[in-house]
């Protein structure tokens, strides 16, 4: 029987896989936002699952909610991303380093 | 109201206006306030003073303030008037009025005139307080004053560092002999229970002979507590040991030297030993310490005398030795004497400082005797007045004429009275007396002829030079020498010491008038103050009123003494004369064959008995090791280390490690906020 830790656990597994890739990644800046909307659909998955075993469609609304912010995110991510290479011409994680006081 | 409120304060008052007011009221308000008020408590002084001489006035005690109420203790603002308050009234407002006039002409040209009289006027009031102090305590704050005081005069011209020097040395001289006698007051406290002096009088009898633990010893209460007063009059009164500060202390302005050594500072040593007298006469041990170190100082400070060039320097030491003669006075019991000679040495004192600002205003701040020669013809007032207060110094007069010059009445008298005490310390004291004053005669009359007599020498003074090539001397001097008219304006521009005999082209100017005026009263003061007042001051119980402890017995032993005795200051006088005439005009070769056979003696007493030294190795550069001690092991190696310096490199190290976490990337700074999330959802959580 599948029950509600299993979920748990693969939303857990997506959850860190996600922040990893952030914190982990030297690659480009899409696999940050890649790695964000893992995250974004890890919390989903808790609370779809959350909702089916408490009998509560609150959760479901909310995850609804939250993919409409994760698509919504991911359209202006991508948006500065386009700005940003045409400026700077590239978007290498490692390239993106001005963010000093 | 008793006028000795308005003696003592308006002295104050004056300071205060012209201090506070200094430019603002201007150079000629602020002179003119000071010395009114100063020639105002002259004028009160002297009809207290006549009044006790002819016993019409009586002891009085003004009250002015509460002052202190604690337990036990308590002593009040109060002036005290009796015969001995009025002498020194009488000495203190007089010449420091004629110091105040003397100073409009000296300081003629100093552009800070409102703050020197301020302190002149402050210097006086701070001793009017000490001499009409009722307690201990009270004398304390014009001890204090006056050391104040003095510090700021002696440092009056501060931009010159020696000045600020010698003011620091006289400050921290004075400070050595105050512990002593903070430490008397003290213990004076500890035994009687009061501070006002009459009690502590009154009862001082009856402790004679009692003990007390000191420093661990078991002494003698009386002794220890007379011991710890002199010590502080022996810094005051710069006795042997403590008076180094003295002779610097010329680093201020004439006028000022003048005031320290006749009126105020240094005689308040003697004054509070004649005060004490009473508790005194109970501390035999004591008295006969006073006894030695007055005749040690006396004798010693005139050797030094003898060698100087500097002519404060001379009149200097010489102050120091007369003021061995009033301690050591005092030390055989004669208080009458001290007070008589502190009275007429006041004014030859300042006659001859007032007298040497002259002759260094004529000759242009020239202060080497070297550099002077001849000057009775170009300054006659001056050498008058001059040649008065020399021959009251060494106490020209003859016994059996009945007649003399001031001091003439009270050394000899001194003398006298040390002889006639009988004991150890008097016979010691009579002799280094009779040896001082042959000292004495040789220096004052050396001083003499070096300024007055024999041929210009001023030629190769620098400040001559100076003044010579600034055409500072403009021909109005009052009495110029007929034969150097010709031709003197050719060569005004190229001095030539050849063509001038060692003048150099510049004649010396008499003085104005407001310095003449001052040196005019004070030779009248040097050459009949003793004469008027030698009866009341010696011989009569009357006048003195309980005011000092005064000796029937003594006083008539005094009067009895040997013939030989009492000629001994007149031949040793002479003799000191004839020494100096022989060596400096007769002929003039023997000073010099003099130091180079006995030339190790010379320069021993020419380097003042190496005290300066000594004291330097002993007192002055131990302290400084010490401080560097401090500085760099204690201040720079633990507070600022571990203080100031730790703190700055703590912060500097961990902004250099925060500074690492604000790397510019992205993933960086999502991190931290992920860290930062989790602990504060642990946080709440938890």
């Amino acid at each position: 029987m599948i029950g509600i830790e299993h979920y748990l656990t693969v939303g857990a597994i997506l959850f860190v896989l996600g922040v990893l890739g952030i914190f982990l990644n030297r690659k480009n800046v899409i696999v940050i936002l890649m790695a964000v909307e893992l995250i974004l659909l890890a919390v989903n998955i808790n609370l779809v699952a959350f909702s089916a075993f408490l009998q509560d469609l609150t959760g479901q609304v909310f995850a609804m909610l939250v993919l409409t912010v994760a698509a919504a995110e991911a359209a202006i991510g991508l948006a500065i991303l386009v700005i940003y290479f045409r400026t700077r011409g590239s978007i290498a994680v490692d390239d993106i380093n001005r963010m000093k006081g | 109201m008793h006028p000795i409120s308005i003696i003592v304060f308006a002295p104050l008052l004056a300071a205060l206006v012209a201090g506070l007011g200094n430019r603002m009221i201007g150079n000629v308000a602020a002179k003119s306030v000071t010395t009114g008020a100063l020639f105002l408590s002259a004028g009160l002084s002297w009809p207290i003073f006549l009044g006790f001489l002819g016993g019409t006035e009586t002891a009085a005690v003004v009250p002015v303030l509460k002052w202190v109420e604690s337990g036990t203790l308590s002593f009040d603002w109060a002036l005290r008037v009796d015969t001995l308050t009025a002498i020194m009234l009488v000495v203190i407002n007089s010449v420091s009025a004629l110091v105040h006039l003397y100073s409009w002409g000296y300081m003629e040209e100093d552009p800070d005139q409102p703050r020197f009289f301020a302190y002149l006027s402050l210097f006086t009031f701070a001793m009017l307080m000490l001499v009409t102090a009722d307690n201990l305590v009270q004398m304390f704050f014009g001890w204090e004053g006056v050391g104040l005081a003095s510090y700021l005069l002696i440092g009056f011209w501060f931009r010159k560092p020696s000045a600020g020097a010698a003011a620091i040395k006289a400050f921290v001289v004075n400070r050595v002999g105050d512990l002593g006698f903070m430490l008397g007051i003290f213990g004076t406290y500890l035994v009687f229970q009061t501070t006002s002096i009459p009690e502590i009088l009154a009862a001082a009898p009856a402790m004679s002979g009692s003990t007390i633990t000191f420093v661990g010893m078991r002494l003698y209460t009386m002794d220890i507590l007379c011991i710890l007063l002199f010590i502080g009059a022996m810094g005051k009164s710069a006795q042997l040991g403590l008076h180094t500060w003295l002779p610097d202390a010329m680093e201020g302005p004439t006028p000022v030297s003048a005031l320290i050594h006749a009126a105020t500072m240094v005689t308040a040593g003697v004054f509070m030993l004649c005060r004490l007298s009473p508790m005194f006469e109970t501390a035999p041990t004591a008295l006969m310490i006073v006894t030695i170190i007055g005749a040690a100082t006396c004798f010693f400070a005139a050797t030094i005398g003898t060698t100087q060039w500097d002519i404060k320097r001379v009149i200097a030491y010489s102050t120091c030795s007369q003021l061995g003669y009033m301690f050591f006075a005092a030390g055989v019991g004669a208080y009458g004497a001290a007070m008589f000679h502190l009275f007429t040495h006041a004014f030859f004192k300042a006659l001859l400082f007032l007298g040497a600002g002259s002759v260094i205003h004529a000759m242009h701040h020239e202060q080497d005797m070297r550099y002077y020669g001849g000057l009775r013809k170009h300054i006659p007032l001056t050498f008058y007045a001059m040649l008065a207060g020399t021959l009251a110094i060494t106490g020209l007069g003859v016994y059996h004429l009945g007649a003399g010059f001031a001091g003439f009445w009270s050394k000899d008298a001194i003398l006298e009275v040390a002889f006639a005490r009988g004991n150890g310390a008097g016979q010691a004291a009579f002799w280094a007396g009779a040896g001082a004053a042959l000292l004495t005669s040789f220096y004052s009359w050396r001083l003499m002829f070096l300024t007055f007599w024999g041929k210009p020498r001023w030629a190769q003074s620098e400040h001559i030079q100076h003044a010579v090539h600034d055409g500072h001397h403009d021909g109005d001097h009052h009495n110029p020498p007929k034969q150097e008219h010709a031709g003197h304006d050719a060569v005004h521009d190229v001095p030539s010491a050849d063509d001038h005999e060692g003048t150099a082209g510049y004649h010396p100017h008499e003085s104005p008038v407001s310095m003449l005026i001052p040196l005019g009263v004070l030779t009248l003061g040097a050459i009949a103050a003793g004469q008027v007042f030698a009866p009341a001051f010696l011989d009569s119980a009357a006048f003195w009123n309980g005011s000092i402890f005064y000796n029937e017995a003594l006083i008539h032993a005094m009067h009895a003494v040997p013939y030989w005795v009492k000629y001994t200051a007149f031949v040793v006088m002479i003799l000191g004369f004839a020494g100096a005439y022989l060596a400096y005009i007769a002929r003039p070769d023997i000073p010099g064959k003099f130091v180079a056979t006995f030339g190790a003696l010379h320069n021993f007493v020419y380097r003042k008995w190496y005290f300066d030294e000594l004291y330097d190795a002993l007192f002055v550069k131990p302290a400084f090791a010490f401080g560097r001690w401090f500085w760099q092991l204690g201040d720079v190696g633990t507070i600022d280390r571990f203080g100031p310096n730790g703190i700055a490199w703590v912060v500097d190290r961990s902004a250099t490690a925060a500074k690492s976490i604000q790397s510019g990337y992205v993933y960086t700074y999502a991190l931290i906020m992920l860290l930062g999330l989790v602990a504060a959802v642990t946080y709440v959580l938890l």
